[in-house]
């Protein structure tokens, strides 16, 4: 199985243009600041509930992102502020959910775990582990029966791979050939359990192979192997073979939600996760081998920067729903 | 400029916290991600990181303090370079009020917000012609005449294809159709349930049979989080035009688990419509409705209905509102009200009744949320009494739902406590003599109108 543990080879993978590197570092860079503002909103109670942080993850969703045209679907769990960014949807919008404000893409409905965009074909923000899966699966269903090439993307984490509605997903997207990217994110603990502890299979990029899932165990914190899996697999379902699978190793610094004790690992393996292979610090290493200049990052971060000090100014200053939205949306009219 | 660090909330319910250590001291470098200090909740220990990048300046709060509420400031923080002395400035200039945790604005909103009115579903329409058909064949024809006119509609399930339904609802319909539309599913509830509503979200409009509802359980999580929720979950925006449907309640001695009525559950849902066909022309008007509505829609079917015959219009258009009941019998002396197949059981007492000289009003519910309140209370101001017909168990049960709703709004029409005929609370046993027993039957309807009678 050599051809699945490859692809995080990046001598392997195309090159990416200077433009798209920059693209990439700006996504990952507005994840990033996105993230620590909605943790330092929480810390002074303007968030509240649950708020699961992307941060440690961002070149996942970045490098797929890359690969994304128009009319493709994405569909997540509830750490779904990056997915929603990548996505094209405001920073304002996703924050201003965040703290329950009229301005929020759900009018303050749905919250953190519970956004959604028709325009940019987001299909949520679920809270249910794993049922994003079965769902995305239907997306793909969708452009199935459409007969379009739209490639649906079903981002869970490894903690979700437990659960039996992924693998009738699996057989159902084999069984009918639909044009479907299982993403799986592992970023090594499903809540406080360890993947040790939850799963008997150690390779997860393998548990779609009885239904002849083709797959790649990536490593999830290089943002040029996730694009390079990312385009193979787009490839694969854009030409109507049916589904694909990616393992994403990837890594949160940040605890499961908000509030997590954090006692089911050692500060030590955050640090040296964020020493060693932070995505953001290794993709900033790689421009600067290309001769990208040190400006150039300042320009973005201040860009970034405005983006995410304007996105939490709206999420605190703009008004909550009126009371008339309690009994709004529950029901279409006909 | 300095900034102040505040006491954060670390859990969705926490007010205060003790600051246990603090593990950086002034005069140190911090960067973002840095564990500063630790806090107890009542919860847990847990580990407070800086969010910005600076200078520890000045602790504002030492270790060991107690019941240190959220947003107090705790500590300064330098940017690089900046003077302790900024520690001064910040604390001093800082606002007093600021000092006092900040309370999340809260608009004053009124305690209670009304529920608007329920639109009133529009009358039934006469539709002339009728022809008597199976409740079977209404079925069939009425997704055939969906599926002719819209091709955003398919059908999936068990045996709907090939085998041409597991009860041969979808019979005819692949040779029509054909397998893109008339899709075979593994037996995997959970999953293509799941499938099927993620297709809903992007406009599609599929129809899920479930073999019979009792299957349904395995994907009740989709049918309730995922479609019924969405749509307010999203400020509006995706709508899950699907149709669960199937046989529902006790068939004949299949046991306990192939003999349960979700009325009442699927009823209990907001973001959900119910309907429950009893005759030929309920299961072909309501399922072509049930199709049509934008919203999911539960059908309940029976499967010792989809034999019977009944008058069902001819004409090609015909179709029913949903959210309205239908009066089968008139009468004055006492409301029946039942749904399913129970409006057969409702209407045999209310003939034996007449024998005894008791004319009773039979109610044909046909859907159960939106509930035809109007319709009941109506009759129950004519005839002043009123008795709820269900297969379904009664704790919490539709006919709670129905005897609160007379009390509620018709309470000084009254002459008689409102009364429950529901199937034995007790799984539905296989030998048939205890199967017999533990079913609603018209002697059962007769003998709780006669208490309310005062006989």
């Amino acid at each position: 199985m050599d051809e699945t543990t490859s692809a995080s080879n990046r001598s392997n993978g195309p090159a990416l243009s200077p433009e798209t590197m920059k693209r990439a570092y700006k996504d990952m860079l507005l994840v990033r600041r996105f993230e620590e503002k909605a943790g330092q909103l929480y810390g002074m109670g303007l968030i509240g509930g649950f708020c699961h942080l992307y941060i440690g993850q961002e070149a996942v969703v970045v490098g797929i992102g890359l690969n994304m045209k128009q009319g493709d679907k994405s569909i997540t769990s509830y750490r779904d502020h990056g997915q929603m960014l990548v996505a094209g949807m405001t920073a304002r919008g996703v924050m201003a959910e965040l703290t329950g404000r009229s301005g929020g893409y759900s009018r303050g409905k749905g919250g953190s775990m519970h956004m959604f965009s028709r325009e940019k074909e987001f299909y949520g923000g679920h809270g249910i582990v794993g049922a994003q899966v079965a769902l995305g699966t239907g997306l793909a269903f969708a452009n199935h029966y459409r007969g379009t090439d739209e490639v649906s993307i079903v981002y869970f984490g490894e903690g979700a791979s437990a659960q039996g509605q992924v693998y009738e997903s699996f057989n159902l997207a084999a069984l009918h050939k639909l044009p479907c990217i299982y993403v799986i994110e592992n970023n090594r603990y499903g809540m406080g359990t360890s993947i040790e502890r939850a799963s008997a299979s150690k390779d997860l990029s393998r548990n779609a192979e009885p239904w002849g899932i083709p797959s790649r165990k990536v490593d999830g914190m290089d943002v040029f192997a996730v694009h390079q899996a990312a385009q193979e697999a787009m490839e694969h379902c854009r030409a109507g073979k049916g589904p694909f699978l990616l393992e994403m190793e990837t890594y949160r610094y940040r605890g499961h939600s908000m509030s997590d004790p954090a006692k089911y690992r050692q500060r030590t393996e955050v640090e040296e996760m964020r020493r060693t292979r932070d995505p953001i610090e290794s993709l900033k290493a790689e421009m600067l081998r290309n001769g990208i200049e040190e400006e150039a990052f300042k320009a973005i971060e201040s860009e970034v920067k405005a983006v995410v000090a304007d996105a939490a100014e709206f999420a605190q200053t703009c008004p909550e729903p009126d009371a008339s939205e309690l009994w709004t949306d529950i029901l279409v009219e006909a | 400029m300095a900034s102040l660090i505040l006491m954060p909330a670390l859990s969705p319910t926490m007010t205060e916290g003790t600051i246990a250590r603090w593990l950086r001291q002034p005069g140190e470098t911090v960067k973002s991600g840095d564990v500063i200090a630790e806090i107890e909740t009542d919860k847990a220990t847990m580990e407070v990181e800086a969010v910005e990048d600076g200078v520890l300046g000045k602790v504002l709060v030492p270790e060991g303090s107690e019941s240190v509420a959220v947003n107090t400031p705790i500590a300064v923080l330098l940017e690089e370079g900046e003077d302790a002395d900024a520690a001064e400035s910040v604390t001093r200039s800082a606002d007093p009020a600021a000092d006092a945790p900040v309370a999340i604005e809260t608009p004053s909103a009124p305690a209670i917000v009304e529920a608007p009115a329920i639109k009133q579903a529009e009358e039934e329409k006469d539709w002339g012609e009728t022809k008597n058909i199976t409740v079977r064949e209404a079925l069939r024809d009425a997704m055939a005449a969906e599926l002719r006119r819209d091709e955003d509609v398919f059908l999936m399930g068990e045996e709907v294809a090939q085998y041409q339904g597991a009860y041969k609802i979808s019979q005819g319909l692949l040779d029509e159709f054909g397998e893109k539309r008339v899709i075979d599913m593994p037996i995997t509830e959970h999953g293509f349930t799941g499938m099927a509503v993620g297709a809903a979200l992007t406009g599609l409009k599929p129809i899920v049979e479930f073999m019979t509802m009792n299957f349904s359980l395995q994907a009740i999580d989709h049918i309730i989080n995922s479609a019924a929720k969405t749509l307010y979950m999203s400020g509006g925006q995706m709508g899950c035009p699907i149709v669960f449907r199937g046989p529902n309640g006790a068939a004949a001695r299949v046991g306990a688990q192939h003999s349960q009525c979700f009325a009442s559950w699927y009823a209990h849902i907001p973001g959900l419509k119910v309907v429950a066909p009893w005759s030929a022309a309920d299961a072909k008007g309501l399922l072509r409705a049930a199709i049509r509505d934008p919203n999911p829609v539960v059908v309940l079917e029976n499967e010792i209905l989809y034999g019977q015959k009944f008058p069902c219009p001819t004409d090609e258009d015909f179709i029913l509102p949903i959210g309205k009941a239908k009066i089968e019998r008139e009468g004055k002396d006492v409301t029946l009200v039942a749904f399913s197949i129970m409006v057969g059981v409702a209407l045999d007492a209310a003939a034996k009744l007449a024998e005894e000289g008791i004319d009773a009003e039979v109610i044909n519910l046909r859907t159960l949320r939106p509930l035809d309140t109007e319709t009941i209370i109506k009759s129950v101001k004519k005839t002043n009494r009123i008795v709820s017909v269900e297969e379904g168990w009664p704790v919490a049960g539709i006919g709670a739902e129905i005897c609160t709703v007379a009390v509620e709004q018709a309470f000084d029409w009254l002459d008689a406590p409102p009364a429950r005929v529901c199937g034995l609370d007790l799984p539905l046993p296989y030998a048939s003599n205890l199967e017999k027993l533990a079913l609603p039957k018209p002697e059962w309807v007769v003998e709780a109108v006669r208490k309310q009678f005062g006989d």
